[in-house]
C-alpha cells in the first residue's frame, strides 16, 4: 500500500512551486514511497514523553543592540536581479492579493 | 612544494624560502595540469589569488606580523559565498550568481592571509554522497577517476589529494566532509556546532551544517580550524566561547589513559571487508599508544537516519523557497506574459536537479499539516535521543570511534539509481550532526581488496574538539611511523591532462 | 427586503475578532542592523540579511524583544517564560525568503485583556476584551504594479519590488474571540483599538499612525441567529486604515453577512478587503484555499527567555494607563464626563494637558483648544496642533491672566498665529495688538469721552451706573479696542465718584 500517491505528490510539488512533468511525478511517487517507508520508524521510538530538539545546543537569549549598521548599496542589492527597473528589482506581474 | 603539508609551506614562506605568489602560482600550474581529469575546480580565481599572494608577501617583506597560514593556498567550497566571485552551489539555479558579500570564513581567510584559488565542486545544495549530484558534472577521485571522492564536498577532498591545495574548506551536514576525507585518504574535521560561523553558508539544512577545515595531515587541519573558528555576532547559533585550543592537541602526541569507546551499532557489520580490518588495526595502534578501550552501546543510533532523512529535506524545502528567479539566479519563462507564480515553477523545475527536488518534497510532505507530529516532530524526537545516547557514551569515554563510512570509494554511476542505499554512506556520520557534536575522519591505511583508502571516525564531545585533535594527531604518527610515508604518496601520480 | 443595521442586528447576534498588527519604532530592523526611516530611495536599506540573500542569517533586535513584553505588560498578558521563533513557509515576492519569520505555537505573551468603555442606551459600559496572544514577526516588502488599464494588481503587466520595508519589526495582537456585543459591536471595535492604540503612544514603542500603516487591524466578524448561541461562519476583512473605518466595516459586515444568511446564502470564509469610499467590502483570496504554512521552529534563532527580573524591571517602566490617565485628569481638572469625551474624541487631550503643564488654567486651556483653535483648524482642514503649538497657546492665556491681553485681542492674535504671521509676540507687534494699560493713557481717553459726552457723565455721577456703558464704548472706540474695558470701567467709575 503506497504511503504516497501522484496527486498528493502533485500538491506538494504545487506547495513548493515546483512546475514537475507527469513522469516526474510517477518517479517520485515511487521513490517518495520507498523512502518514507524506511524513515517512518522514527515513530517507533518517539515517545510523547521524548522532548523534540530544534537546537543542538542549550543557547538563549541572543540578541543584538538597535543599532543602525550600514546596509549594501541600491546597485550591490540589485547586481543579482534578473531585471530591474527603476532601482527596484522588476518581476513578472504578481496576481492574486498579498497575505 | 605542492607535495608538502600546510604547515611546513607556512615555514618555508615565513623564512623566506618562497614567497607565497611563486606557492599560489605552482598550485595553479598543477591545477591547470591535473584538473581536467579531477574537476575539483569549478572556478580558478587566478587573478584573485596572486594578487592575495602578492599582497602577504608585500606584508612581510613590510615586517608585519603575520598569521600562521599567512600566504598558504586554498581551495574553497562553492557553498560559500566569496564577493564578486561565482558561487553556485553546485547548482544551476545559481549559475553566474557572484555574491555581494564575504562569508565570516571568508573574511576571516582573507584577514589570516590565506590565498583563496577558486570554488570547489560539491553535491548540489550539499545534498549527496558523492558529488554526482552537481549541475556541474561530478569530480573524479584522484585514486582512481573513475570513482566518486565522496559528497557532497568531494571537489575540495579532490583537490586535497590531487596536490591542487595543502589546505580546503568543507561543509558537513550529515558527513559531507568526513565521508569525502576518508574515501580520498584525507583529513576532515566537522567542528562543535555553532564553533564556526554559518554567516554565508548557503544553507542546506540549518540545524545540521557546520563548515570545517579540510587537509592532508591533522596538524594542517587544526591550524585552518583555529584560523576560521570563532563566535560570530551574526550567527545567532554561534558558540561565545574560545576556539579550544586544537592545534596544541595536535602536536601533543599522547593519548596515554585516555578511554576510546568503540560504539558498537556504528562497530561495522556489514561493513566492506577492508574498512573493518584497518579500523581494527588503528585500534591496535591507540591500544600501543597507551589507550583503553571500552565498549559503548548506543541503541537509538539505528533511528538515526531515519530521522536525518526527515530533518534535512524540511529544513532545506524551507531554506531552498528563496529561489525562486525573483532577485538572483537564473529565470525561466519570463516572456511577459506569465504571471510571477508560474515563472517560479518553471526556474525550480529547470534549475533544481533530482536529488534537491525529491529531499524538496519529501521535505514539504513531512512539515505539513496532519503529517508533521509523525514525521518531522518524531523526527526531533529521536534526535533527543541519540544526543542522550551520546551523553551516556561519553561518561564512558572521552572520545568514541568508528569507522567513516562503510565502503571506500564506489565506482561514479554505481549508485546514482539507489537513492536509499546512496543514503547509507552517511550511517556513521550522521549521529555526530544530530547531537552537534565534533568529528573527524583520517586516513588509517588503504583496503586490500581494492587498493582504496579507508578513513577512521573520531567523535568527541560538544565543545572539546581539541580531544578528537589530540586523537587523531596520535594515531596519524602512529601510522605514519609503521608505514614510513603518507598515505598519499601511494595514490597513482596524475599526469597532463 | 434588504435589511439595514438594526434590523440585521436584531435578527443575529455577531461575535468579532481583532487582529492588530503594529509596526515597533526600533532604530534598525528586527533581524538585521539596516535602518528603518521611513522614505528612502529604494533598496538602499536592505543588506543580504532583510534581502533574504543565500547564506544570510536572522540575528534578533534586543529592542524589539523589549517592547513586545512591554505591550504584553501594558495588556495584562503572561510573558512566556520561552518562547520561540518560527517559520511560516508560503510563497509570495515581497517575502525575500519565501518565509516569514514569525511565532507559531510558542508567542511571546498569552491570555490578557483590555477592557474598553462604550456609551450605551444604559449609560457608559465597560467590555473586557480578552487577548489572546501577542507575538513578534517581520514586515515585507512593497511592490508596485505597473501596466495594465487600473493600476491595480490584476491587469499589471509586471511588478517593482522595494525591500527596505523588508525585515522591518512587527509585533501582532490577536483577540479571543469577542462575543455578546450585540449592536454596539461596530463601537466595541472601534473603541479596542483607539485604546490599544493610546497605550502603544504611551508606551512609546510605535507611531501608531493608521494612515500611514504602522497600525494595521484586520477585523473578523461572524453572525449566528439570534439567542442561539451558535457561532458562525467569519470572514476577515483587511484594509482598514483609520479607526472610523474599524467601525464602518464591522457594521458593513454585519449588514452584508445578514442579507446573504436571510436570503438563504452561506457565508464564505474568505478574506475580504474595505473599500473607504463605500463603507463596503469586496472577496480578496478564498480562505478555503488555505496555504499549508508548515509551520516549524526556526533553527536559525535560539529560544527567548526573559527571566522574572527582567520582566519586573520592564514592568516598573510602564507607564500610566490611559483609561487611568483620562479618569485621574478628569478629577483634577473637574471636568464633567460629556467635555471629557469632546477632548478625547478631538483627540486633544495630550494638547491640553501639556497646556495645563505649562501652567494654563484646565478650563480655559481646554475652550481655547476645542473652540476657536479647533474652529480655524476645521477651516483649513488640517489638525489643530499642526498649526499653533500648546507653548504657545499657554503664552496666550498667560497673558489674558495678566492682563496684557482682552479675551478680543487674544482671539487675533490666535487668528493671526494660525495664519502664519508668526509667533504670538510676533503677532502682537506687528500688529499692535497691545491692551492699554496705562492708566494715565486711559485716563486721557476717559476725560475726553466725558468732555463729548457731559450729560451722560452727569447721570453718571447721580448713580446710573449702568449709563457708563456708553462712555465706555466711546473710551473703546477711540483706544481701538486696546483698552481693558473692565479697568476703563473701574477707572471711569472711580473719576466719577462711584467707584
Amino acid at each position: 500500500m503506497s504511503a504516497i500517491s501522484r496527486d498528493e505528490v502533485a500538491h506538494l510539488s504545487r506547495l513548493a512551486r515546483i512546475e514537475m512533468t507527469d513522469s516526474e511525478l510517477d518517479h517520485l511517487a515511487s521513490e517518495l514511497d520507498l523512502i518514507l517507508g524506511a524513515v517512518a520508524r522514527v515513530q517507533e521510538v518517539a515517545g510523547a514523553d521524548v522532548p523534540p530538539t530544534s537546537h543542538p545546543l542549550p543557547l538563549q537569549n541572543v540578541f543584538r543592540p538597535d543599532v543602525v549598521t550600514p546596509s549594501l548599496t541600491a546597485a550591490e542589492s540589485l547586481s543579482g536581479a534578473p531585471a530591474s527597473a527603476e532601482q527596484r528589482f522588476k518581476v513578472p506581474q504578481i496576481l492574486g492579493d498579498a497575505e | 612544494m605542492i607535495h608538502s603539508t600546510a604547515a611546513e609551506m607556512a615555514t618555508k614562506l615565513a623564512a623566506g624560502e618562497i614567497s607565497s605568489v611563486e606557492l599560489t602560482q605552482q598550485h595553479l600550474d598543477r591545477i591547470s595540469v591535473v584538473d581536467g581529469q579531477v574537476h575539483a575546480f569549478l572556478y580558478v580565481d587566478t587573478e584573485g589569488a596572486l594578487s592575495q599572494a602578492a599582497a602577504v608577501d608585500a606584508k612581510r617583506v613590510a615586517g608585519e606580523k603575520l598569521s600562521p597560514l599567512a600566504g598558504v593556498p586554498l581551495a574553497l567550497k562553492d557553498v560559500l559565498t566569496q564577493k564578486g566571485i561565482p558561487t553556485t552551489c553546485g547548482s544551476k539555479i545559481l549559475e553566474g550568481w557572484r555574491p555581494p558579500y564575504d562569508s565570516t570564513i571568508v573574511s576571516k581567510l582573507k584577514s589570516a592571509g590565506i590565498v583563496i584559488l577558486g570554488k570547489t565542486n560539491m553535491d548540489e545544495f550539499a545534498m549527496g554522497s558523492s558529488t554526482e549530484n552537481s549541475a556541474y558534472g561530478p569530480s573524479h577521485n584522484p585514486w582512481d577517476l573513475t570513482r566518486i571522492p565522496g559528497g557532497s564536498g568531494g571537489g575540495s577532498a579532490a583537490s586535497l589529494a590531487a596536490f591542487e591545495a595543502p589546505l580546503a574548506m568543507g561543509t558537513d551536514t550529515g558527513g559531507s566532509i568526513r565521508q569525502p576525507a576518508a574515501v580520498t585518504g584525507t583529513v576532515g574535521v566537522k567542528p562543535t556546532y555553532g564553533g564556526v560561523s554559518r554567516y554565508g553558508l548557503v544553507a542546506f539544512s540549518s540545524s545540521l551544517d557546520q563548515a570545517g577545515p579540510c587537509a592532508r595531515t591533522v596538524l594542517d587541519a587544526a591550524l585552518l580550524h583555529e584560523a576560521i573558528a570563532g563566535y560570530d555576532p551574526r550567527d545567532s547559533t554561534s558558540i561565545n566561547a574560545p576556539v579550544p585550543a586544537v592545534v596544541a592537541a595536535a602536536k601533543k602526541l599522547d593519548v596515554k589513559g585516555m578511554k576510546i569507546g568503540i560504539v558498537k551499532e556504528l562497530s561495522g557489520d556489514g561493513y566492506q571487508a577492508g574498512v573493518r580490518s584497518r579500523f581494527d588495526e588503528a585500534i591496535e595502534e591507540l591500544v600501543n599508544a597507551g589507550a583503553e578501550i571500552v565498549e559503548v552501546s548506543c541503541p537509538n543510533f539505528e533511528y538515526a537516519l531515519a530521522a536525518y532523512y526527515l530533518i534535512a529535506p524540511s529544513e532545506a524545502s524551507s531554506n531552498l523557497a528563496r529561489f525562486d528567479s525573483m532577485r538572483y539566479g537564473i529565470r525561466v519563462g519570463d516572456d511577459g506574459v506569465r504571471g510571477a507564480e508560474e515563472v517560479m515553477k518553471m526556474t525550480r523545475e529547470v534549475g533544481f536537479g533530482k536529488e534537491v527536488k525529491r529531499r524538496i518534497i519529501l521535505g514539504t510532505y513531512a512539515l505539513s499539516s496532519g503529517y508533521y507530529d509523525a514525521y518531522y516532530g518524531s523526527a526531533q524526537k529521536v534526535r533527543t535521543l541519540i544526543t542522550q545516547d551520546f551523553a551516556a557514551a561519553f561518561s564512558k569515554a572521552d572520545v568514541l570511534v568508528s569507522p567513516t563510512c562503510p565502503t571506500t570509494a564506489f565506482k561514479i554511476g554505481e549508485k546514482s539509481d539507489d537513492p536509499l542505499g546512496m543514503y547509507l554512506n552517511d550511517i556513521a556520520t550522521i549521529p555526530v550532526n544530530m547531537a552537534g557534536i565534533g568529528g573527524m575522519s583520517l586516513p588509517v591505511g588503504l583496503a586490500p581488496e581494492d587498493g582504496l583508502p579507508v578513513g577512521f571516525q573520531i567523535m568527541s564531545p560538544a565543545m572539546k574538539d581539541d580531544l578528537m585533535y589530540q586523537v587523531g594527531g596520535t594515531l596519524e604518527a602512529a601510522l605514519l611511523r609503521k608505514w614510513g610515508s603518507p598515505i598519499l604518496s601511494n595514490a597513482p601520480a596524475l599526469g597532463a591532462n | 427586503m434588504a435589511l439595514n443595521y438594526d434590523q440585521a442586528i436584531a435578527a443575529y447576534d455577531p461575535t468579532l475578532g481583532l487582529e492588530v498588527h503594529v509596526e515597533l519604532n526600533t532604530n534598525s530592523k528586527m533581524f538585521c542592523g539596516c535602518a528603518t526611516e521611513f522614505g528612502a530611495e529604494p533598496n538602499t536599506q536592505t543588506c543580504p540579511v532583510c534581502l533574504g540573500l543565500p547564506g544570510s542569517l536572522p540575528a534578533v533586535n534586543g529592542k524589539a524583544i523589549e517592547s513586545s513584553i512591554l505591550i504584553g505588560l501594558a495588556l495584562n498578558c503572561s510573558i512566556a517564560p520561552f518562547s520561540r521563533f518560527a517559520r511560516k513557509n508560503y510563497f509570495y515576492p515581497d517575502m525575500p525568503k519565501n518565509f516569514q519569520t514569525s511565532q507559531f505555537d510558542e508567542p511571546i505573551c498569552v491570555n490578557g485583556y483590555l477592557d474598553v468603555e462604550i456609551e450605551t442606551d444604559e449609560g457608559t459600559k465597560v467590555f473586557r476584551i480578552e487577548i489572546e496572544r501577542v507575538h513578534m514577526e517581520e514586515d515585507t516588502g512593497k511592490s508596485l504594479h505597473v501596466g495594465g488599464s487600473t493600476g491595480r494588481i490584476h491587469g499589471a503587466e509586471y511588478s517593482l519590488l522595494d525591500y527596505n520595508r523588508a525585515g522591518i519589526p512587527l509585533v501582532e495582537i490577536v483577540t479571543k474571540i469577542i462575543p455578546n456585543t450585540g449592536k454596539y459591536a461596530p463601537q466595541v471595535a472601534r473603541a479596542y483599538v483607539t485604546e490599544l492604540r493610546d497605550i502603544l503612544r504611551s508606551l512609546g514603542v510605535s507611531d501608531v499612525k493608521m494612515e500611514q500603516g504602522s497600525l494595521r487591524c484586520d477585523a473578523n466578524v461572524s453572525l449566528a441567529p439570534a439567542g442561539s448561541g451558535q457561532l458562525g461562519t467569519r470572514s476577515e476583512t483587511k484594509n482598514v486604515n483609520s479607526l472610523r473605518s474599524v467601525e464602518r466595516a464591522v457594521s458593513g459586515e454585519i449588514e452584508r453577512q445578514a442579507n446573504r444568511l436571510q436570503n438563504g446564502e452561506r457565508i464564505i470564509q474568505e478574506t475580504r478587503h474595505f473599500l473607504e469610499e463605500s463603507g463596503q467590502t469586496r472577496p480578496g483570496r478564498s480562505k478555503e484555499q488555505a496555504e499549508d504554512y508548515r509551520y516549524f521552529p526556526e533553527p536559525d534563532l535560539v529560544p527567548v527567555a526573559p527571566d522574572a527580573a527582567w520582566i519586573e524591571e520592564l514592568r516598573a517602566t510602564l507607564p500610566e494607563k490611559p483609561s487611568i490617565r483620562r479618569k485621574r485628569l478628569k478629577i483634577e481638572w473637574a471636568v464633567p464626563d460629556k467635555e471629557m469625551a469632546s477632548m478625547v474624541n478631538a483627540e486633544l487631550l495630550d494638547t491640553v494637558e501639556e497646556t495645563v503643564l505649562l501652567g494654563s488654567d484646565p478650563t480655559k486651556a481646554r475652550s481655547w483648544w476645542l473652540g476657536e483653535i479647533s474652529r480655524l483648524a476645521n477651516e483649513k482642514e488640517v489638525a489643530p496642533t499642526s498649526l499653533i503649538t500648546p507653548i504657545q497657546v499657554a503664552e496666550v492665556i498667560a497673558l489674558i491672566a495678566s492682563g496684557e491681553l482682552t479675551d478680543k485681542l487674544a482671539r487675533q492674535v490666535v487668528e493671526g498665529v494660525i495664519n502664519g504671521e508668526g509667533t504670538p509676540q510676533q503677532v502682537i507687534d506687528a500688529r499692535g495688538l497691545k491692551v492699554v494699560s496705562d492708566d494715565s493713557a486711559l485716563m486721557v481717553a476717559i476725560e475726553a469721552a466725558i468732555a463729548s459726552q457731559p450729560e451722560t457723565a452727569e447721570r453718571i455721577r447721580g448713580g446710573n451706573i449702568p449709563a457708563a456703558g456708553a462712555l465706555i464704548g466711546a473710551v473703546m472706540k477711540a483706544t481701538g479696542g486696546q483698552a481693558d474695558a473692565a479697568k476703563v470701567r473701574e477707572l471711569l467709575l472711580k473719576h466719577l465718584g462711584q467707584g
